[in-house]
């Protein structure tokens, strides 16, 4: 310190003083730390040799002086700390048990419950892990046919979304309408003083055109038979649905093409030739983790499974169904409709006409020569986003490639309502003038309903109204009571899945809050209903079911988590007359020019995972940012309006707009800009107050998905993004290997390279156990649940955007994009640790924290860790995290999703990717109690049960008849880098193998040949 | 001017430059080992009784009325956790026993309010530590072999220091510890003499994956 102290003596008039050097930057040298603060290169040469620490430095606003004291003082307390490393005297604990223990709780024993997530009015099934009655991880449900076992990343952090520390936990009401802070104007009731309100209220309810209730969309059938109860005692009751993503072009386009709404279903096992319209089927549809599912399931190759499918995909921004397609063709949305109008001509579907553009003609020919060859194996799929005349054109098509019951199957509509969700908030707005009570459940229309569309002032015209929310939000501010509301996973219900298939929501856990309230239990409430809503669903079931032992069956359904025998028979729906005619008059000409596409975001969805740290951190699979959203663009659309990356742009449709920063993607058409739904609400404390990047801004009633004819300019403010992903081939080798189908087939052992195999160490002999874990990059859809999954049974912290800018994310497994074959393909690659048996980290460990144990794991032992991070810097994979800066939030209510068998970390200790060792430790133990060998497919990995596309197998490699031996001897099995390390992960991949159109595929060679040798 | 220093001031020089040095090493060896020493390791544990809300014998329910360990402690079969019993537990044999004890009457109120007791834990392994009591029951180590005999224990102490070096004790020679599985609940069972043979030949009918033992994900994750 001291001589810090005198050399803050020496008066510099200014930098200018100092001598200039001109010495490259490379070669300087400085002989004091003195020198090198008083550099007048210093920023620059921090800028590009200490990256990270000149980040802190800018953030923090700190001079350099004060910087290179604070450096040397974070040193000293590093000593310091040191001291306290002895173990110190154990604290008293108390030990409290049951009064009485229910039979099934063995405390240290976890419990299983299945539920369902519904999203969309469509539920997934899924199953709650507890431990002494805390659910600490959810997953999905292989009986139930929208999970097929998997899950989506949006599923598995509703667990989190369960404990939030932000959720509503009060009864607030409307006492001061007139305080100018909309915060000032409620204050704290309670549960009681809210059913007095509603009582007093329900005298002007009269024959009940003087109430009404708005939920999301919904499929319960306790909900509607509940409702249909409350219109027994008020029977103009009104229920209206309202969701932002609501399916409204599927239901108009099924309407179109049949006069009415119909449930479309695909069959993707049964799929050969698959074109996807602008569709992202893998992400965004209620039936998309199954059909993840069997979309792989077809395109998993082996040496005794060759056949797989095909898939175009027609896109407006890249997605992952396009990332995993054999051939993308970037194109407009707005001109998918002219596209699709020319397949139909093509294939004499009703309603086609013209021909392909001059860019589509090579593709459209491929497409329409492989559909008809591959006929009832053929499908169309049409996006979520596209108009109705595609989604009737390709009704036509499928029909015309009399692939119905084949690959596309029709049902009823699982939903209560297919009223269009907007019309049905139209319909709201126009009675609430003559309301006296409005019950709002869940939802926050207010944020989320169309720029034209003003729900706000039709809830402050109702004398009563009350938001059931989660969180308070934009629309809990409108109604004069706010109620907190009790979370799927507190409380009972039901509903559908796309197939129709019924589940019970069962409720693990009680309400955490006292004062928060189910959907069913406000409606229970308005009718004056005595029941429980655990007995307004069992009710309903045992009357709709009239089964002879309903208690059994009941007992049952919860097991499974579905009620079976409820999916919808099959109908056959025929193509309305008029079709050619109707579709005539309905194809509009899209404008020329600028056009925005809205999509809905794959991890926020529409904005209710907005306030969710995990799916925040999360990058997004596509554009590998976290904590923020992007509006996506092609390289010469950005420069027509003249955008780097990172700029924030203006984009104004009509009189409205908003702000997104740019981001170039590969394969994006031009004149097209992708942005996203779902951030924009008030409530993320994360997201910069003065920037939301809020899509439904500029979202009208006629342009829900987007619409060309737009303007976009840069404003030349640039705005900081947080890319996880940056280096994307560190080695310059070939992490992502790739073969076509037809060289695989020639060729099995292509994507072999020759092996280095030099070593200094002794081999050792795996005789029991040997943990091995096998990725398939063909399947692997880059959804990036495994990430959530990992999140939430290992208690891996978030630790928010300004950290994750610095590189320091914790995700014991990522999923790389690799853009290879000149950009022609993807590669989705899930990084977990490698568990080398030659491990590079272990050898340069000094305190020996980081060994091989007698079972191939590579252990890391965090109570010797030191933390000098020399084992990240050696690892060639870059799997190791290291918390900095104490991450994990203590927040009580949080400690409530830890999982008791995995450690909490603490600052300053490297941690990775354990092969979940809980989990594996728990097969031993079965081995050791049982005295049998741990059977295959006992011990699963977190991000194995979470995978959708069944792309992880995880097992004994020394078991013979081990599901991931057999991954592991096929002959496009390889390990990274085998070419210049000898490491043996443990960890293997199956090279990616596509099924590209050998014509077409061709053409590209040659195209991209020539465009090399220009 | 005389001198300031006579001659022996040479030698207390040397002696206190010498005390000085020995003084620091001693008191840094001493703040060292205190991490080992007793009043860290046993708190106050170390052989005396921890005091409980109600004052259950040990003695009294499992050495003279003989009632098993897994009557109360069942979970020690097939769980991690050992587990402490409920209420109902204990009022189902003193719903009819020593109904108007005094020193019951925590266990009453318990009973009749739902309010559960509340015990002093006594022993507490560290947080990073996964000790499972199902896999040591169920192949053949004993209560008796961590906890000490409970049958002599009015109220239970801590028998032993439950360091990990203890733990690697058995772990390094579990051929010296393990007995049959049906001798497990037995406070007094007696090693035999040839305890190092007959231990490898339990060793290897429970199927123990010695070399197991001793990585750390066994008992660290």
């Amino acid at each position: 310190m001291s001589n810090v102290n005198r050399m803050s003596n020496v008066t510099l008039t200014s930098e200018n003083d100092m001598p200039v050097m001109n010495t490259p930057i490379e070669e300087k040298r400085w002989e004091t730390l003195d020198d090198f603060i008083n550099d007048p290169d210093f920023e620059q040469v921090m800028e590009e040799k200490y990256p990270r620490e000149a980040s802190v430095m800018r953030r923090s606003g700190m001079n350099r002086r004060q910087f290179m004291q604070l450096m040397g003082a974070s040193v000293a307390m590093g000593g310091l700390v040191l001291s306290g490393c002895a173990p110190s005297r154990p604290e008293q604990e108390e030990i409290i048990p049951y009064v009485r223990q229910p039979e099934e709780i063995v405390p240290g024993t976890p419990l299983y419950f299945s539920t369902a997530m519904t999203l969309g009015g469509y539920v997934t099934g899924a199953v709650l892990e507890t431990h002494e009655g805390r659910p600490h991880r959810i997953e999905g449900n292989e009986n139930h046919p929208a999970s097929k076992g998997g899950a989506s990343a949006m599923l598995l952090s509703t667990v989190l979304e369960l404990y939030n520390p932000n959720r509503n936990t009060a009864v607030y009401e409307r006492t001061d309408a007139s305080a100018a802070d909309p915060e000032d104007q409620y204050s704290v009731s309670t549960l009681a003083a809210f059913q007095e309100a509603m009582a007093a209220s329900k005298a002007n309810w009269g024959d009940g055109s003087g109430v009404a209730i708005l939920t999301q969309l919904s499929s319960s059938p306790s909900m509607q038979a509940e409702v249909e109860f409350l219109q027994e005692t008020y029977p103009n009751a009104q229920w209206f649905q309202y969701d932002p993503v609501a399916r409204t072009p599927v239901n108009d386009g099924a309407r179109l093409a049949f006069g009415d709404v119909v449930n479309t279903m695909y069959d993707f096992t049964q799929a050969d030739v698959i074109l996807s319209l602008d569709s992202d089927f893998l992400m965004d549809m209620p039936g998309s983790v199954a059909y993840a599912a069997d979309f792989s399931e077809k395109r998993r190759v082996r040496m005794d499974k060759q056949n797989t499918s095909r898939l175009y995909a027609v896109t407006s921004s890249q997605t992952n169904t396009s990332s995993v397609s054999d051939h993308a063709l970037p194109m407009r949305a707005a001109d998918v409709e002219a596209f699709t109008l020319a397949l139909a001509s093509a294939l004499g579907a009703d309603g086609g006409s013209g021909e392909f553009s001059e860019a589509a003609s090579a593709f459209g020919a491929a497409v329409v020569e492989d559909l008809q060859s591959a006929g009832a194996n053929a499908v169309v799929v049409p996006g979520e986003g596209q108009s109705a005349v595609v989604h009737a054109l390709a009704h036509a098509i499928n029909a015309a490639l009399g692939a119905v019951d084949t690959t596309v199957m029709y049902t009823d509509s699982p939903l209560t309502n297919t009223t269009n969700a907007l019309e049905q908030l139209s319909n709201l707005i126009g009675v609430s003038g003559g309301l006296e009570a409005l019950i709002i459940i869940d939802g926050n229309p207010v944020h989320d309903a169309p720029a034209d569309v003003n729900i706000a002032s039709a809830i402050s015209t109702v004398p009563f109204s009350v938001h059931l929310s989660l969180y308070r939000n934009e629309t809990s501010y409108e109604a004069t009571w706010q109620v907190p509301l009790a979370h799927f996973i507190e409380t009972w219900g039901d509903g559908r899945a796309f197939d129709g298939t019924a589940s019970v929501i069962q409720p693990p856990i009680g309400a955490l809050y006292s004062t928060a309230i189910g959907p069913l239990e406000i409606v229970a409430m308005m009718a004056d209903d005595e029941r429980s809503a655990f007995e307004i669903v069992r009710d309903y079931w045992e009357g709709e079911l009239a089964s002879s032992d309903f208690a059994t069956d009941w007992r049952r359904f919860l097991e499974l988590g579905v009620i079976e025998g409820t999916a919808f028979d099959t109908t056959s729906p025929s193509l309305s007359g008029s079709l050619a005619s109707d579709i005539e008059a309905a194809v509009s000409t899209p404008a020329d020019g600028l056009e925005v596409v809205i999509r809905v975001d794959p991890l926020i969805w529409d904005g209710r995972f907005s306030n969710n740290p995990w799916l925040q951190e999360l990058p997004n699979p596509i554009t590998k940012i976290a904590w923020d959203t992007v509006a996506m663009m092609s390289e010469a659309t950005a420069d027509e309006i003249s955008a780097r990356d990172g700029e924030i742009i203006d984009i104004t449709v009509g009189n409205n707009t908003m702000q997104a920063p740019a981001w170039v993607m590969p394969k994006h058409p031009d004149d097209s800009i992708t942005v996203m739904l779902g951030y924009g609400q008030g409530i993320s404390p994360e997201l910069d107050e003065d920037l939301r990047f809020d899509a439904y801004a500029i979202r009208t009633s006629d342009a829900l998905y987007g619409t060309a004819g737009i303007s976009a300019e840069g404003t030349g403010r640039n705005y900081e993004l947080a890319l996880v992903q940056k280096n994307m081939d560190p080695f310059d080798t070939e992490p992502v290997r790739m073969k076509t189908l037809d060289a695989f087939i020639a060729d099995p052992d292509g994507v072999q390279k020759d092996k280095y195999d030099g070593n200094f160490l002794p081999g050792f002999e795996y005789t029991g156990n040997a943990w091995g874990m096998s990725i398939d990059l063909t399947t692997c859809i880059g959804c990036n649940a495994c990430m959530v999954a990992c999140q939430s049974e290992n208690t891996i912290p978030t630790i928010g955007k300004s950290e994750v800018l610095q590189e320091r994310d914790m995700h014991w497994i990522r999923v790389d994009t690799l853009y290879i074959e000149d950009g022609d393909q993807t590669g989705f690659m899930p990084v977990p640790c490698m568990h080398c048996e030659n491990a590079p980290c272990e050898q340069v460990c000094p305190v020996q924290a980081t060994v091989h144990d007698h079972e191939g794991i590579n252990n890391m032992v965090y109570n010797r860790c030191v933390g000098t991070r020399y084992c990240s810097a050696n690892c060639p994979y870059g799997v190791r995290r290291f918390n900095y800066l104490d991450y994990t939030d203590d927040t009580l209510i949080l400690q409530e999703q830890r999982n008791p068998d995995v450690s909490v970390r603490v600052r300053g200790v490297m941690e990775k990717c354990t092969y979940c060792w809980q989990r594996i430790n728990a097969g031993r133990v079965l081995q050791a109690v049982t005295d049998e060998p741990i059977p295959d497919g006992a011990v699963l990995t977190a991000c194995q049960t979470a995978c959708p596309a069944n792309a992880i197998v995880f097992g004994n490699i020394n078991d013979e008849a081990s599901a991931v031996r057999a991954e592991k001897s096929e002959p496009h099995s390889y390990s990274v880098l085998d070419d210049i390390l000898n490491t043996k992960p443990r960890t293997t991949y199956l090279a990616k193998i596509f099924n590209p159109n050998p014509a077409l595929y061709e053409a590209q060679a040659d195209e991209s040949a020539e465009s090399e040798e220009e | 001017m005389s001198q300031v220093f006579n001659p022996s001031a040479n030698t207390v020089a040397k002696i206190s430059l010498l005390a000085g040095g020995l003084i620091t090493v001693i008191a840094l060896i001493m703040l060292l080992l205190r991490p080992w020493s007793p009043y860290v390791i046993n708190g106050n544990y170390s052989g005396i009784a921890v005091a409980q809300p109600v004052r259950f014998s040990h003695e009294l329910h499992s050495g003279q009325l003989n009632i098993s360990c897994i009557y109360c402690h069942q979970n020690a079969e097939y769980s991690s956790y050992g587990g402490i019993p409920d209420t109902h537990t204990c009022m189902s044999c003193h719903g009819g026993i020593a109904v108007y004890s005094e020193l019951l009457e925590p266990v009453r109120q318990s009973y009749a309010t739902g309010e559960p007791l509340v015990w002093e834990g006594v022993h507490d392994l560290a947080e990073h530590v996964y000790f499972n009591h199902s896999v040591h029951v169920q192949n053949g180590f004993a209560c008796a072999t961590c906890h000490g005999n409970v049958l002599e224990m009015p109220q239970v102490w801590q028998a032993n220091n439950m360091l990990m070096a203890w733990c690697l004790d058995c772990h390094i020679e579990p051929e010296q510890y393990i007995r049959p599985v049906e001798e497990r609940y037995n406070f007094n069972y007696e090693y035999p003499e040839n305890q190092e043979e007959v231990g490898r030949a339990l060793l290897e009918e429970y199927g123990v994956d010695t070399e197991g033992l001793l990585t750390c994900s066994t008992c660290h994750r």
